[in-house]
């Protein structure tokens, strides 16, 4: 009897150990493995055009693995997914990708995130477009975050098989001519439009308003919903009121598909050819080719967007302050963001380089896409990024702008009108704002 | 224990301490294993269940940026301003309103199921196990189909309405028809799995009633209502208690119902943003403040609390009074 129920005790502790095992012994360390190598984990997000900059980087730095997480993802999956890591101390990867827009959020706790001027980052300055490389610093300039890699340079892509069967010109020099404006814009589309193609003139209305919003914003001020000391002026700011009447305009016309920017209809619409036009960042190209597929490929072609310049989007890459490889994460960051780093992510995907030397090398400007007809894209693109005109982002202008969008949205679908649209734009981006 | 202890001679030999050293040790054995069984569960429910609560009340009492440093704690000024937050009970209703169209379907349909199969049928394991199919397979994938099926302008409910002659219906920005497509994800799900707990209870009832009953004139849908529903009302209520929960912390099929930029939102006008999808949006992209979305759970368990509440009275109500069949027939549709 004793010894049976010291055996049962022994079995029930066992049972508990194990328990408690389970519950705290998972989450191995993923240091060195056991040759010495190790693994270089990058977190992005859509397309950074990375695969055979990583080749060439592990033949030259043998001790090296790098595995990519993410590719093709959505950023709005990605961003959050990133904070919890950033949050919980564990889980992001050794460099990371980080838009914009988000990055504006992440330099208010720069502890995150190891401080690249403390890495001899401070010589790289001249190997990128000045409003990139600030960009990446912090307020008081001491913290660097990151380091640029795109510029969202502007273009406006177009369906020549949709341009054609309308009676449009489908040449892109022609084409631009068109629309130097964004009222001839609105114009054409209502030509398009009256022609009854079975398709519409432009996929969202929310894409074509951040673009008149940030091309408008750069060519003013310089800002967009938040001036340059912070302030909320999404009601008072001359920019984001002009940008939402020109989009009203847009939809009062009838020229927007209405379909959901990212969503699974904006896909399948690019896929049935049901729009015509899109407002075209440079990384957007990708997108695109990535959407429609080979069987659209010689359909699309780039043109002059209307109105002048502008940047959306482009990104950094960063390095966590949990990563456990940091010098060597700091060492293929440097390479990644280097002009030739970015010119091979250009030549894979489309992302237009933020280097002026990259920008300045033959290799971009020369660069043609089959995939859009043969169109120059680095004549269309490069030429305008060294003037490109950034605006400022305030502190919650992803939330904000959110606001702004789903307002724009709402008056698409007819479940506001322009009026009531704005209103609620005014006061939920100032909830928003405080939240 | 005690008197056995005082009992004990003040010298004890080896040989008669063995005994005792096991005696004592099976005494304890017998005392307290039972508590070392089930304390794996304990401890589990510590570590993940206990331990958040409590964490994310305290996260609720404080001004926690996810990613700030600094956490000054502000009482509940977070509660406050949830309780004048019209976006949080927009939230709330349109919960509760996925909740009621889609678990009052749900159950009655299950109940229906349940009986069918309960009848002598050809392949009988069969049917009851295909019941449950929709069970096994990904919330996700289906989210992501239903998703699809509901569209606006590619989706294949929109078609098929329009070979009947009705006009497309914008099932993802109009708040009642999100509310209906996304209660047809849950159903769909879930609808065959009540249907078996529901048989289960009901092979429990005795085959002699439903004798007498006939042999007494009553019709099979007599029977049902009569015997049938009152016998499965203790399962009935654990399947309310179940959906109640289940409902109320509908997440996924809403969140991926939507797609495209912010589907945290549900919708342009927030038309199907359940509750957990608000504390998502708050605690996490893009406003990133874990303390406000810490109260958002806070309340919901608070509602889920009560909701459950609510439930088992009107199911005790039902059942108390009839106990033949007619008032729980009328008050059940």
């Amino acid at each position: 009897m004793g010894a049976f129920s010291r055996r049962r005790l022994a079995a029930v502790a066992l049972a508990t150990a194990s328990a408690l095992l389970l519950t705290t012994g998972c989450g191995g360390d993923d240091a060195a493995d056991d040759d010495g190598t190790i693994t270089l984990t990058v977190d992005v997000f859509g397309q950074f055009g990375y695969e055979q900059l990583y080749q060439e980087y592990m033949a030259s730095h043998p001790g090296v693995k790098i595995v990519e997480r993410g590719t093709g993802g959505n950023l709005d999956e990605y961003s959050p997914k990133l904070t919890q890591w950033l949050a919980a101390g564990k889980g992001a990867g050794d460099i990371v990708a980080i838009e914009e827009g988000l990055l504006v959020e992440y330099k208010a706790n720069p502890g995150n995130f190891v401080n690249l001027l403390d890495h001899g980052a401070a010589e790289l300055k001249g190997n990128f477009l000045d409003w990139k490389w600030n960009g990446g610093l912090t307020a008081d300039g001491k913290h660097l975050i990151g380091l640029g890699t795109d510029v969202g340079g502007m273009a406006m892509c177009y369906r020549k098989d949709l341009f054609a069967k309308a009676g449009l010109p489908t040449d892109r020099e022609a084409v631009a001519k068109l629309w130097p404006t964004w009222q001839d814009y609105i114009r054409v589309g209502e030509q398009f439009t009256a022609k009854k193609t079975g398709a519409a003139f432009l996929d969202a209305a929310t894409n074509t308003f951040n673009t008149i919003l940030l091309q408008t914003a750069g060519n003013a001020q310089g800002y967009s919903y938040y001036d340059t000391s912070d302030n909320l002026v999404v009601d008072s700011n001359p920019a984001v009121r002009q940008a939402w009447d020109t989009t009203m305009d847009i939809i009062d016309s009838g020229l927007s598909g209405k379909y959901g920017a990212w969503s699974e209809e904006w896909v399948s619409a690019f896929k049935q050819a049901k729009f015509a036009t899109i407002a075209c960042p440079a990384w957007m190209t990708g997108v695109i080719e990535g959407n429609a597929g080979a069987e659209a490929s010689g359909k699309w072609d780039i043109a002059q967007v209307p109105g002048n310049g502008g940047n959306w989007g482009g990104s950094y890459l960063a390095v966590p302050k949990q990563s456990k490889h940091q010098a060597e994460a700091i060492e293929l960051a440097k390479f990644l963001t280097s002009a030739k780093g970015q010119i091979g992510a250009f030549k894979a995907k489309g992302p237009l380089p933020s280097s002026p030397q990259a920008l300045e090398d033959p290799a971009i400007t020369g660069a043609t896409n089959a995939y859009f007809s043969g169109a120059p894209v680095g004549q269309i693109f490069a030429a305008g990024a060294k003037n490109l005109k950034p605006v400022y982002m305030g502190p919650k202008n992803q939330a904000v702008r959110t606001e702004v969008e789903n307002a724009v949205r709402t008056v698409e679908l007819g479940q506001r009108s322009p009026d009531q649209g704005w209103t609620d734009a005014v006061s939920n981006a100032k909830k928003a704002a405080a939240k | 224990m005690s008197v056995q202890l005082d009992a004990r001679p003040p010298v004890v030999p080896a040989a008669t301490a063995r005994p005792t050293r096991a005696h004592r040790l099976s005494r304890f054995d017998t005392r307290y294993s039972p508590y070392l069984y089930i304390a794996p569960f304990f401890l589990l429910f510590a570590v993940f269940g206990v331990y958040p609560l409590v964490y994310t009340f305290w996260v609720s009492l404080h001004d926690w940026d996810l990613l700030g440093s600094d956490h000054p704690f502000v009482g509940a000024e977070n509660y406050t301003r949830l309780m004048a937050d019209a976006d949080f009970w927009h939230a709330v209703v349109n919960t509760l309103g996925i909740f009621v169209i889609s678990t009052v379907p749900q159950l009655l349909a299950a109940l229906w199921l349940a009986n069918l199969l309960n009848r002598s049928l050809r392949a009988r394991t069969g049917w009851r196990m295909a019941v449950l199919i929709p069970n096994v397979t990904s919330t996700a994938a289906v989210a992501i189909v239903f998703g699809v099926l509901f569209g606006r302008e590619f989706g294949m409910v929109n078609w098929l309405l329009d070979l009947v002659g009705i006009d497309a219906v914008n099932w993802k920005s109009d708040r009642f028809a999100s509310w209906v497509a996304i209660s047809a994800m849950v159903d769909w799900r879930w609808t065959g799995y009540n249907a078996l707990i529901f048989l289960a209870a009901m092979q429990a009832i005795p085959r002699d009633l439903y004798e007498s009953a006939a042999i007494d004139g009553a019709n099979r849908a007599r029977q049902f209502w009569s015997i049938t529903v009152p016998l499965l009302k203790p399962t009935i209520i654990f399947a309310v208690i179940i959906s109640t929960i289940g409902g109320l912390q509908l997440f996924t099929e809403p969140r991926l119902f939507h797609s495209g930029t912010n589907p945290i939102r549900g919708g342009p006008l927030r038309e199907s943003q359940t509750v957990t999808m608000y504390m998502f949006e708050n605690a996490f992209a893009p406003h990133y403040n874990f303390g406000y979305g810490s109260a958002v759970a806070w309340l919901l368990f608070a509602l889920i609390a009560v909701v459950a509440a609510v439930n088992v009275l009107i199911i005790r109500r039902l059942g108390g009074q009839t106990p033949g069949g007619r008032a729980a027939k009328g008050d059940l549709r």
